[in-house]
């Protein structure tokens, strides 16, 4: 947990991270307030919070007597909100620093296509094994 | 949600000493406070005060309702547990454990069996031969054990190792969850517990400097590092809450800043950071920072 944001914020962006990850599956339950509460080790009230401002933002539902659950379509609504983070919050931070380290447009261009090489071939690599497991 | 201590223009003198002064602010029910503040800012004053234990000087405190001060109703639902707990000269373990149910209607043995296990707590040792951690490991327990509506624990792990704080961290907020109940923490131990409360008060000097929803502290002060000139001039005739500064650097504490503030700070080369409440109560209670700005 980091120290200085929001708690309740940084609880929603975990819960969030999970239905992305594929760890918590549309129309499945999410853990209790409770249980948020005791694995974070931070106030019910906090961890409440958190899974409130899911429910506003309609990515999580109540179910009455039973818990919270992960909203159909909630993937992709979380999926369009973070890509229009990502210029401001990856893309625009990322060439003011490579402007600082005199890093030119082309280099960056070749950076980006040499790493995604790499990652392809790590990508390939787990579905190969994936495919023999 | 109801109010379970409601004070009002309270004053403490000891002598010449104003312990407590002219102090006003509520609690409500369910909720983990933290009673933060320096050594001597007045949180074991305030809490003995709010137990009937120290009569007031002025000012009311009523606590479920009426003056806590002899009255077994109000008393009978609150639970005190000391930085430095006495008990009576021959008592062992076992006799403290045996005799708090007399005191605390809510008792859970079973709740205080498990406890005692997790904290390794002797119970046939004499309680004065117990070791300092020990014997706040005792007061712990009686502590969630008790299970008393209202309750509070005053640096109550003095001694206590890293394991058995985490220990009475999660066993607290466990027991919370399942048996909510009004808790006030008073502690030195900020970033430890700082997740734990839901509400923060925090004393200087006998006086209620912070009385805010602990989410709505943390993020409500940005660290401001850059250029000396930049720095100055992002600043302006903003409230400085500290400020240093090393050769052209300089570093900067205000309140928080807007997105589009955020933006422009980042243009000028700025480096802005958000301050932790441990951060930010030290910056507020320190003194010489206050100095500082008087005299700049």
């Amino acid at each position: 947990m980091d120290e200085t944001r929001p708690i309740f914020i940084q609880i929603a962006e975990r819960i969030e991270n999970d239905i992305l990850s594929g760890a918590l599956p549309e129309e499945t339950q999410v853990p209790s307030t409770n249980e948020f509460a005791a694995f974070y080790r931070i106030n019910p009230a906090t961890a409440g919070k958190g899974v409130n401002l899911l429910v506003d933002n309609g990515i999580l539902y109540k179910k009455r007597g039973i818990g919270m659950f992960v909203a159909g379509g909630s993937l992709a609504r979380i999926r369009a909100n973070r890509r229009e983070q990502f210029r401001a919050e990856y893309v625009r931070p990322l060439l003011a620093e490579a402007t600082k380290l005199g890093i030119s447009r082309r280099q960056l261009a070749d950076l980006f296509s040499s790493e995604a090489t790499d990652s392809e071939t790590i990508a390939k690599d787990t579905i190969t094994k994936e495919g023999a497991a | 949600m109801s109010t379970v201590i409601e004070v009002a223009g309270l004053t403490k003198r000891f002598g010449k000493v104003t312990a407590i002064d002219d102090v006003s602010f509520t609690v409500q029910e369910n909720k983990i406070y933290g009673l933060l503040g320096r050594n001597g800012a007045g949180k074991t004053t305030l809490m003995q005060l709010l137990t009937g234990q120290e009569f007031a000087t002025n000012g009311s405190i009523g606590v479920f309702g009426r003056s806590p001060v002899e009255s077994a109703q109000v008393l009978d639902r609150i639970c005190f547990i000391k930085e430095s707990q006495k008990y009576p000269e021959d008592f062992s373990v076992k006799h403290v454990f045996r005799s708090a149910p007399w005191f605390f209607g809510g008792w859970d043995s079973a709740f205080a069996e498990q406890l005692i296990a997790d904290f390794r707590i002797p119970t046939d040792r004499k309680v004065k031969k117990l070791s300092r951690g020990q014997l706040s490991a005792v007061g712990v327990v009686v502590g969630l054990a008790s299970r008393a509506p209202l309750t509070f624990f005053d640096e109550p792990y003095l001694g206590l190792d890293a394991v058995s704080r985490q220990i009475f961290y999660d066993r607290l907020l466990e027991d919370y969850a399942e048996h909510p109940r009004t808790v006030i923490l008073s502690t030195h131990l900020i970033d430890e517990v700082s997740n734990l409360l839901e509400h923060v008060i925090v004393l200087d000097e006998g006086r209620v400097i912070i009385d805010a929803d602990a989410e709505e502290v943390r993020g409500s002060a940005t660290n401001v590092v850059g250029a000396r000139g930049a720095v100055a001039q992002f600043v302006g005739g903003r409230d400085v809450l500290h400020s240093e500064a090393i050769g052209g650097l300089a570093s900067v504490t205000i309140a928080a800043v807007s997105p589009d503030e955020r933006r422009a700070a980042r243009a000028a080369d700025l480096e802005l950071s958000p301050v932790s409440l441990q951060q930010l109560i030290v910056r507020t209670t320190n003194s010489s920072t206050k100095e500082f700005e008087q005299s700049a």
